[in-house]
């Protein structure tokens, strides 16, 4: 990158505004251009150390535990109490039974990969749907409207809301009023749900805010209502952008940790339906966490590094939907 | 072209074959065509003290015109006048428009284009427009032009005719029939341009508003246009606002010069009509001094 300046006082015998060479550059302005690009630089390479850090360390620790059927097999129940027998019995002298032991080969997330996928699912079949409806509403008919702004303020306010709120708000008006079989991967729907609405409205509204209007007057103008405008012409433009902007929201989801915690129960085995206690990556990788055994941590390294790369491939999807998608 | 028109009166009576179809709900086929350009040609619009307002402000005011059937007739005059904006109410545009307002009588066949039961909508499909930019739809050329027909019920087994006669009307046909398929936004300014005029004739309606069609583009396309524009006048009935002096003498048959009145107290531009006549006698011997100046270039 060369910055070209035309020197004042040029020491040639061309008119001196016209000397556009590179060497009359001030060696002032050339400093500054090399301060500037090094700041950058750096401010870009701070940036990127905690998360290579992460990665780097997620992926080292989760690849000690991940193998074929870590992906498949079942929760071990009790991660927990066999670390502490073998602590107490490693304290006192004793051999670690091999009931007690578990071994790599038993260890697996595959319940949690499932429930992560149903709950995220669920979330997106809830929320996506509504969020662009809204966003259709805001942008194609509410535009200033008081009802409009009013809507667009309060999903503002519903974006700052920490996600622990969406599940301390799901588990008390579902979880509690369905008693003990209110916690279910539906309900840890809900709360993502909740968590991604307001997400898809602005992203999908700031999308339908790229469409040109000459499109919406286009159309109009043929004597096209404003409902098959909408559906014809504004949201096929909008598509790329909206689907990559869901895709976020559903990625974000995915990796959500407090709307889960409360709201999807607990469970060991594969559960498919929405319906009963069930186990997501992130809640996992959170109690396991908390059982501080090796075991357990163990287990959690290898969901985190599993949530990691679930959570890669769909912002990688959305990315190639969006430019699958986009009209040239 | 435009020497060979004849000069019609206005006293005929306003043409309301079209009644019952523009009311509200009542969405029949627009293909019954009134019959060919008489030398007596009916009034189309009749336009009574038009004022448009952009909120408080009054972009135009006191409009008083006629719009013949199957006649060009052509907008002139400065930038700011209120040429477009005049137009976009002959559409209703303005209902887009947050904060836009219309006073004033707008008839149309004898119907009060802004009466309680009209739908707009329905004004849209009879009432069809040309935009100043091109603006192609992002889809294949054929989806341009079989958009409005489709939308408004045709057949899928008619839309092909659809949009080879909308295509051959717009003098596209040949350019484009090997690529149907392919993105609208590959073409020229000049194809874009004529492709919307193929995407609104497609819909048949009786009325083609142009605003400023041919201002992106370069002598050649504008040519073809104004070509374009005299062949299919005999169908329609078209207003076009220009700039471009020569073009209105070329292809119109009527004339409209707005010019901007500029408000002491407020410090704000209303336009307002100078003169509405026959094109040749706008230019050759207008009855107004302004058009006379704004026409000779000595103003504007």
């Amino acid at each position: 990158m060369t910055t070209i300046d035309l020197r004042e006082d040029a020491d040639v015998a061309l008119h001196p505004s016209s000397d556009v060479r590179v060497t009359t550059v001030t060696m002032r302005r050339r400093v500054r251009n090399k301060l500037a690009t090094i700041a950058m630089i750096g401010a870009f390479l701070v940036a990127v150390i905690p998360l290579g850090f992460v990665l780097v360390n997620v992926t080292q620790q989760g690849m000690k535990v991940v193998t074929k059927d870590f992906f498949t097999n079942e929760i071990p129940p009790d991660t927990g109490s066999a670390d502490l027998t073998n602590d107490v019995l490693a304290k006192y002298g004793g051999t670690p039974t091999t009931t007690q032991q578990t071994s790599s080969t038993q260890l697996g997330i595959g319940p949690a990969i499932v429930g992560t996928l149903l709950t995220t699912l669920g979330a997106a079949v809830l929320a996506i749907p509504l969020g662009i409806l809204g966003a259709v509403y805001l942008h194609e008919y509410g535009r200033k409207k008081r009802l409009a702004s009013f809507i667009r303020f309060m999903t503002d306010v519903m974006t700052g809301v920490p996600s622990v709120v969406m599940g301390v708000f799901i588990y008390s008006v579902w979880v509690v009023h369905y008693g003990v079989d209110g916690k279910s991967a539906f309900a840890a729907s809900l709360a993502l749900g909740c968590l991604m609405l307001p997400i898809v409205v602005r992203s999908s509204e700031e999308m339908l805010r790229l469409v040109p209007d000459h499109l919406r007057e286009a159309s109009a103008a043929l004597g096209v209502r404003t409902w098959r405008t909408t559906t014809k012409v504004v949201l096929p433009a909008a598509l790329p952008g909206i689907t990559s902007g869901s895709m976020l929201a559903v990625a974000r989801a995915a990796g959500e940790t407090a709307p889960v915690l409360f709201t999807i129960g607990a469970a060991y085995n594969y559960n498919w339906r929405f319906h009963g206690g069930n186990v997501s990556l992130s809640q996992f990788i959170y109690n396991q966490a908390a059982l501080t055994g090796p075991t357990a941590l163990r287990l959690a390294w290898g969901a985190a590094l599993t949530l990691i790369v679930i959570v890669l491939v769909l912002t990688l999807v959305a990315r190639a939907i969006s430019s699958r998608l986009s009209i040239r | 072209m435009t020497g060979s028109e004849k000069l019609e009166e206005d006293d005929v009576p306003p043409e309301t074959t079209t009644e019952d179809l523009l009311r509200l709900g009542d969405i029949a086929s627009g293909s019954e065509q009134p019959p060919a350009a008489q030398p007596e040609a009916p009034v189309v619009f009749d336009v009574r003290d038009l004022s448009v307002f952009y909120g408080s402000f009054r972009a135009v005011r006191n409009v008083d015109f006629e719009i013949h059937q199957h006649q060009v007739t052509a907008f002139i005059g400065p930038s700011g006048c209120g040429k477009t904006t005049v137009l976009r109410s002959f559409n209703r545009m303005h209902d887009l428009t947050e904060g836009a307002r219309v006073e004033g009588t707008l008839n149309y066949h004898g119907i009060d284009l802004y009466g309680a039961d009209v739908n707009a909508v329905e004004v849209r499909r009879r009432i069809g427009m040309v935009f100043q930019k091109p603006n192609p739809f992002p889809k294949s050329i054929y989806d341009n032009v079989a958009y409005g027909p489709k939308l408004a019920g045709a057949k899928r087994s008619e839309l092909d005719d659809i949009v080879q006669r909308s295509l051959e009307q717009a003098a596209l046909w040949d350019e484009v029939k090997d690529r149907l398929k392919k993105s609208a936004l590959g073409l020229s300014g000049g194809q874009q341009q004529r492709l919307c005029i193929a995407r609104t004739v497609a819909v048949e309606p009786e009325v083609i508003l142009m605003d400023e069609p041919c201002s992106a583009l370069d002598p050649i396309a504008t040519g073809r246009i104004e070509d374009l524009m005299d062949e299919i006048k005999a169908q329609y009935t078209i207003i076009i606002v220009t700039h471009n002096m020569q073009q209105a003498a070329r292809v119109s048959d009527r004339c409209a010069f707005f010019t901007t009145e500029v408000n002491e107290q407020s410090d704000t531009r209303t336009g307002i009509l100078v003169e509405f006549d026959a094109t040749e006698k706008m230019f050759s011997n207008p009855s107004d001094e302004r058009t006379e100046n704004y026409v000779t270039g000595r103003f504007g």
